[in-house]
């Protein structure tokens, strides 16, 4: 059953996540974007972690996919706006930070492989506790990165208010 | 932040309960065609013609009504019996014109033309709003009888 | 393992028709009340008291031509209505309806699933439901509905997060997020949440008119501005689509206020299903009242208003909740 659903759903998501960046319309490429996420929440699901699957819709598909919908909506772009002129130096980050990419892949692999069959992080143990281990981890052993990521947020916001607003 | 507050605790419960009182009075809704309107007297539907005791037409072709008209609905062509008395040869009333002012009644010196109360006179087809001399003569024997 | 899924596939079912009734009988009622509070009748001719118009206003909808305008996107066109209609119809699967009761030895809970995280799948459906009426605006090709479609975006992102906030305290106090388990929480009368958290709730009811684009946050589709928003170019059933979205999420976000503040099923005398149908029902009047009195905000007003008011307002029922648990 878990696994059927994971071959359907991986599948959908990857090829998803292809139309993500070869369609021509952004706003297609926005709502299969919307697709991936909400596949990946059903994966999530199957792992036994529906706080997860709950957050990833709620924050990604249903908030931050709207502000992107939004935005290409007020732009507006029309097909000849957005044609073919890549620049050389994008295409040479654009391939180095692939590269960056596939290698953090592979160690996510790697680490993955070397916990399977491992008792202490499989996912039944987590299953019964959801929110409040989640909750208890994010306050105690993972709090300086948790804050750490909360001030990048509050950075973010500011940056964004002082872009926006220049005489203040 | 204080005004809104104001607004959302004093003045919407205001609101609100003036419309629940709406809520409780008696709609005045009148259901049309299994209730109707009381008309007043002097209500202004459809046009009648009115005759003599004897039974001859009041309406001698004067021309006042048709001239007091002002969206010029009345139409007519005088003519002559056999005793030399003027009467009306074509005596017509567009109904789709007449916007039910009532001078012509007013106007009339032989009190010959009325407006009737009447005020349902939906039709399938525009030619059959224009009325003839007969149309209003018979809908004033309706109207006295 | 099948007795199981055979009592869910007749649960399913039944709320399916029940809920669909409800829609249809809602807007019967919502035309009828807004009648009255006019001082006129509202359907009277259709059946007794009009209790068939739902039934005619629908065969009259599944009967007219279905225009789909020449320059849309079709398949995001086809798309939207459906978008906007199946997330409130899937919401009342985490809504408890009822207690345990007992038919042919089976015990049954009513509800159609009980996971912990019901009200999370609450959100997560909401905040997707969005996507039908930006997407209807986008795919139209037509000015007005797309200005309807971006202005409900904005609406909905602003006041969905005054929404889940609103209902912070609750979890806060209920110490589970299992919708089955916020309803037991709430026994006697006293320890309704509606009781427990006054500010909460009026939180609540503000954000949830404005989540389901009710008057008077129904700038989406204010009529006087942009003729009819974001389904101006739709018609036939995909315009029904749209009604039956927005009734039904109506009827969801009441569903929601009984089971969170107003003790859900439970109360006296009457069966528990009563109960809550009944309390529903009270809530559905409420929204209708407010949209027979309150005129339609502006729309700084309403941004100013969601971010400037109600989200401090919700950050500061928390922390009230909070000062009060810890103490």
């Amino acid at each position: 059953m878990e696994i059927v659903v994971f071959a359907i759903i991986s599948v959908v998501a990857t090829v998803c996540a292809i139309f993500v960046i070869s369609h021509r319309n952004p706003v297609s490429s926005a709502l299969f974007l919307i697709a991936t996420m909400v596949s990946l929440a059903i994966l999530f699901l199957t792992l036994n972690a529906p706080f997860l699957a709950a957050i990833q819709i709620i924050v990604y598909a249903g908030a931050i996919m709207v502000l992107f919908l939004f935005v290409i909506m007020l732009l507006n772009l029309r097909k000849d706006e957005f044609g073919p002129e890549r620049k050389r130096a994008q295409r040479f980050f654009a391939i180095l930070f692939g590269f960056l990419f596939l290698i953090l892949i592979a160690t996510a692999i790697d680490v993955g492989l070397s916990t399977v069959g491992n008792p202490e992080v499989s996912t039944t143990k987590l299953a019964p506790a959801g929110v409040e281990m989640l909750a208890e981890l994010l306050f105690t052993k993972y709090l300086f990165p948790f804050e750490i990521a909360s001030v990048l947020l509050l950075v973010a916001i500011v940056g964004a208010v002082v872009m926006a607003k220049r005489k203040l | 932040m204080l005004d809104t507050l104001k607004t959302i605790f004093l003045a919407i419960p205001k609101g609100l309960s003036v419309t629940f009182k709406y809520l409780l009075t008696k709609p005045i809704t009148v259901q049309y065609p299994d209730q109707k309107l009381i008309l007043s007297d002097r209500y202004r539907g459809l046009h009648y013609l009115k005759r003599n005791e004897d039974g001859t037409e009041k309406c001698v072709c004067c021309g006042l009504c048709a001239a007091a008209c002002p969206s010029e609905c009345i139409y007519m062509e005088p003519a002559e019996n056999e005793f030399g008395e003027r009467y009306a040869k074509i005596y017509e009333i567009n109904e789709l014109r007449c916007i039910f002012c009532g001078y012509c009644q007013e106007a009339c010196p032989k009190e010959a033309i009325f407006l009737s109360k009447e005020y349902e006179f939906s039709i399938d087809k525009r030619e059959k709003l224009i009325y003839t001399k007969e149309d209003l003569l018979k809908k004033g024997q309706r109207s006295t009888d | 393992m099948v007795t199981f899924i055979i009592i869910t596939l007749i649960k399913i079912l039944i709320v399916f028709v029940f809920f669909l009734l409800m829609i249809a009988y809602l807007t019967w009622l919502e035309r009828k009340l807004l009648g009255h509070f006019q001082v006129r009748l509202g359907p009277m001719r259709v059946g007794p008291h009009g209790l068939l118009q739902p039934f005619a206003d629908g065969i009259k909808l599944l009967f007219k031509e279905d225009v789909t305008p020449a320059k849309v996107n079709k398949f995001i066109y086809n798309l939207a209505p459906l978008l906007t209609f199946i997330p409130a119809l899937i919401i009342m699967a985490v809504i408890p309806f009822g207690d345990q009761i007992k038919i042919f030895g089976q015990s049954i809970n009513l509800v159609i699933s009980d996971f912990n995280m019901g009200i999370l799948y609450v959100f997560a459906v909401t905040s997707l439901s969005v996507y039908g009426i930006v997407l209807a605006g986008w795919s139209s090709n037509n000015k007005y509905s797309l200005l309807g479609g971006l202005r409900s975006s904005a609406q909905m992102i602003s006041y969905e997060v005054s929404l889940a906030l609103s209902l912070i305290g609750v979890f806060m106090i209920a110490g589970s997020l299992s919708l089955v388990e916020i309803v037991k929480s709430q026994d006697k009368l006293f320890s309704w949440f509606i009781f427990r958290q006054p500010l909460g709730f009026i939180l609540y009811l503000v954000c949830a008119i404005a989540e389901t684009n009710r008057a008077p946050f129904d700038l989406p589709e204010a009529d006087n501005e942009l003729v009819a928003g974001y389904y101006t170019e739709y018609s036939s059933m995909k315009f029904a689509m749209f009604f039956l979205g927005e009734y039904g999420s109506m009827i969801n976000v009441s569903a929601l206020a009984t089971t969170l503040f107003l003790g859900g099923w439970q109360g006296p005398f009457l069966p528990p299903v009563l109960w809550f149908l009944i309390k529903v029902c009270a809530f559905l009047f409420f929204y209708i009242w407010v949209r027979a009195t309150l005129p339609r905000f502006r729309y700084d007003q309403l941004m100013n208003f969601g971010w400037k008011v109600l989200l401090p307002l919700t950050l500061l029922n928390i922390l009230l909740t909070a000062t009060i648990m810890v103490l």
